[in-house]
């Protein structure tokens, strides 16, 4: 099965996925980035892979590949 | 003896030759029929001529071939020229050569259709917003003009710059015997954008502006050392030395060699290039000339714009001392006998020195 | 069922504000590029504004054009390089305030590329002025009282006036907010490409976006402001199909 990846460094913490996606898989870490944006987690047990956040996300954090 | 052709059509002809793949103009007069002609000779050689919205416009389509790594030209005249003045400095900017005709009318505003010089402190000065210089070609006959044109695009493209041919009405309008160069091969300079992303950029936010502009200023002064054009009669023994410039400097070349004949210390220095302008010549003449009493611009304005020039670089090579004149007509071409009258006057003194 | 996704590598990191939907738009762009193949056989003309950001944002050749005079150096370039794909990418402020004159001589003329408009109500860069699209009402940096159109004009609609006056090949708005709308969006860039990829001619799609930071909203509020006081004014769907 597919799942999310999300790339810390491109988050700017928007928050777009989290509220879009319908599995609760995403929340905001506690990370800070090196651009010093709170940056994505996301969640695996609850992720799909639809594909959902890498749609709305603006800056390319997420990657849905085959685990 | 080439065959008798107008001064805008043999202009537009001698771009064809050099290579240009586009032209893009708007009609304004005394530069019209460049477009004209061009309308009918690229698309016949397989080129492109693209009759633009505006002059704005139009120098940006110039802008968009340059990027390209393309020859392309665009010609117009007085507020045609202002409009074309953001993508100029645009294009200074970002080190896109181009080739800009001139074909200058007087005036402020829409001005009028006389031939005159009074655009040449806005090009000689760069035009638009910045710290640029384009290089000022100025003839004086059609086949200078050919000629200049030709070779306007080996400048633009060697330093990377914008080159202006500034004429006027009168070089425009004119019928002349002209010899033609042969056709140059179309080519694509490296540089050039093709798609591949071979150029890569600075970040939007990251650049280094002081080294940007060291860059282009190393540029300027090798630009200044190395592309002084003039010509000079009689500076060995001259004690007023005339400088005159595009249709004034044609007047003066004949007046000049008229009164030397006739006895008189007289001697001329036509600037070919406004910019860079010729200073070597000053140096010249500080050596040859010891017993120079004047320097004397001939120039169709209101009052004198090289003028300026030519106190400032009397002042740097040490020629501070003579006076200069300026003996400006407003419009049109100087009739020989009234500039002779007024260098009478000079003499006189009831012409007083302008520095 | 599970799909696999990955940006693109045209794509990278561009320094938009914090769920401004520029981002998605150059993504989307740089997967259709991709998709069609065209990754090294592009060259765009980028307005001054947030679009400056591809200068970083995207790995394609491209110029920095004089703000608003994205048509015109991009006809330039699709004359000069008749094989190459071209596309504008501008703001509202830059495409249709001072850029109108080029955007719409570049239509009627019917220059083969395609022309991508970001319409987010306001001047972005410069801090959140009233553009020609401001919405009625919408109070920005220079109509604090909310924007009076009887004085200054009603939302303009320029692909509407595309598609109607001129004979272009492919007008279409979408706009970046929902998963489904982000699908069709890209299914109008994809269209406009492939219209120009084919010498159909000129394409534009405008793309309804929000701009957080000058609306003073949180990314989603944005998003739901978009859909229910600028969707309704601002159509999405095509205005002139391909071959129509």
């Amino acid at each position: 099965m597919s799942k999310a990846t999300a790339d810390q460094e491109r988050c700017k913490g928007c928050g777009l996925c989290i509220a879009y996606c319908k599995k609760n898989a995403l929340e905001m870490s506690s990370h800070i980035n090196s651009r010093g944006y709170k940056s994505i987690r996301v969640l695996p047990d609850n992720c799909i892979g639809c594909g959902i956040c890498y749609t709305v996300c603006p800056d390319g954090v997420f990657t849905i590949a085959a685990e | 003896m080439g065959d008798m052709i107008k001064g805008n059509i043999a202009v537009a002809e001698a771009a064809v030759r050099a290579g240009i793949e586009v032209y893009a103009g708007y009609p304004i007069t005394p530069s019209t029929e460049v477009m004209e002609y061009l309308s009918a000779r690229l698309p016949e050689l397989g080129r492109t001529f693209i009759q633009a919205e505006s002059e704005l416009a139009a120098i940006n389509m110039v802008l968009g071939v340059s990027a390209c790594g393309r020859r392309s030209l665009t010609a117009s005249s007085g507020p045609g020229i202002s409009l074309k003045q953001e993508g100029i400095s645009y294009m200074a900017q970002m080190n896109f050569p181009a080739v800009i005709l001139n074909v200058v009318r007087w005036g402020n505003g829409l001005g009028s259709l006389d031939g005159a010089q009074t655009d040449y402190l806005r090009e000689t000065r760069g035009g638009g917003n910045g710290d640029y210089r384009n290089i000022v070609l100025c003839p004086s006959t059609v086949q200078e003009t050919v000629d200049l044109m030709y070779e306007a695009f080996d400048i633009a493209e060697k330093y990377r710059c914008i080159v202006v041919v500034m004429t006027d009405s009168g070089l425009g309008q004119m019928m002349e015997p002209c010899e033609m160069p042969p056709f140059r091969e179309i080519r694509k300079c490296s540089w050039g954008l093709d798609g591949t992303y071979q150029v890569k950029r600075p970040d939007f936010l990251g650049r280094n502006i002081p080294g940007e502009s060291d860059a282009y200023i190393r540029k300027v002064r090798e630009m200044r050392e190395n592309e002084q054009r003039w010509e000079a009669v009689g500076l060995e023994d001259a004690e007023y030395v005339f400088v005159a410039y595009g249709m004034c400097g044609r007047v003066m070349t004949g007046l000049v060699s008229e009164m030397r004949a006739a006895g008189q210390r007289v001697g001329l220095l036509r600037p070919i290039t406004a910019w860079p302008f010729p200073e070597k010549a000053f140096a010249q003449m500080r050596e040859k000339a010891p017993g120079l009493k004047g320097l004397i611009t001939v120039e169709t304005n209101g009052e004198g714009q090289m003028v300026e020039d030519v106190a400032l670089y009397a002042k740097k090579y040490g020629l501070g001392q003579v006076p200069v004149y300026a003996l400006p007509y407003v419009c049109g071409v100087p009739k020989d006998d009234v500039v002779k009258a007024d260098f009478d006057r000079i003499l006189s003194g009831e012409i007083k020195e302008v520095f | 069922m599970a799909v696999e996704k990955r940006v693109p590598a045209l794509c990278n990191y561009a320094m938009f504000c914090a769920g401004c939907g520029h981002g998605v738009l150059l993504r989307l762009i740089c997967e259709c590029l991709e998709e069609l193949g065209q990754e090294k056989n592009t060259i765009a003309a980028i307005g001054v504004g947030c679009s400056c950001h591809l200068k970083s944002g995207i790995n394609v050749d491209l110029v920095q054009c004089p703000h608003g005079r994205a048509g015109a150096v991009a006809t330039g370039i699709r004359r000069a390089e008749p094989d190459k794909c071209v596309f504008t990418y501008q703001g509202d402020g830059d495409a249709y305030n001072i850029g109108i004159a080029e955007t719409l001589n570049a239509a009627y003329r019917n220059e083969n590329l395609c022309v991508f408009v970001v319409n987010n109500n306001n001047f972005g860069m410069t801090g959140g002025q009233m553009s020609w699209t401001t919405m009625e009402g919408q109070k920005t940096a220079t109509s604090p009282a909310g924007r009076d159109i009887a004085l200054t004009g009603a939302p303009i609609k320029v692909p509407e006036m595309i598609a109607h006056s001129f004979r272009p090949a492919y007008v279409a708005r979408g706009a970046v907010t929902t998963p489904a709308e982000i699908n069709r969006l890209k299914g109008y860039i994809k269209n406009a490409f492939q219209a120009q990829l084919n010498h159909e001619g000129y394409s534009m799609v405008e793309v309804l976006s929000t701009c957080p930071t000058n609306w003073g909203m949180e990314p989603l509020a944005a998003h739901q402001h978009l859909m229910e006081h600028v969707v309704p004014y601002y159509q999405l769907g095509e205005f002139k199909k391909r071959g129509e």
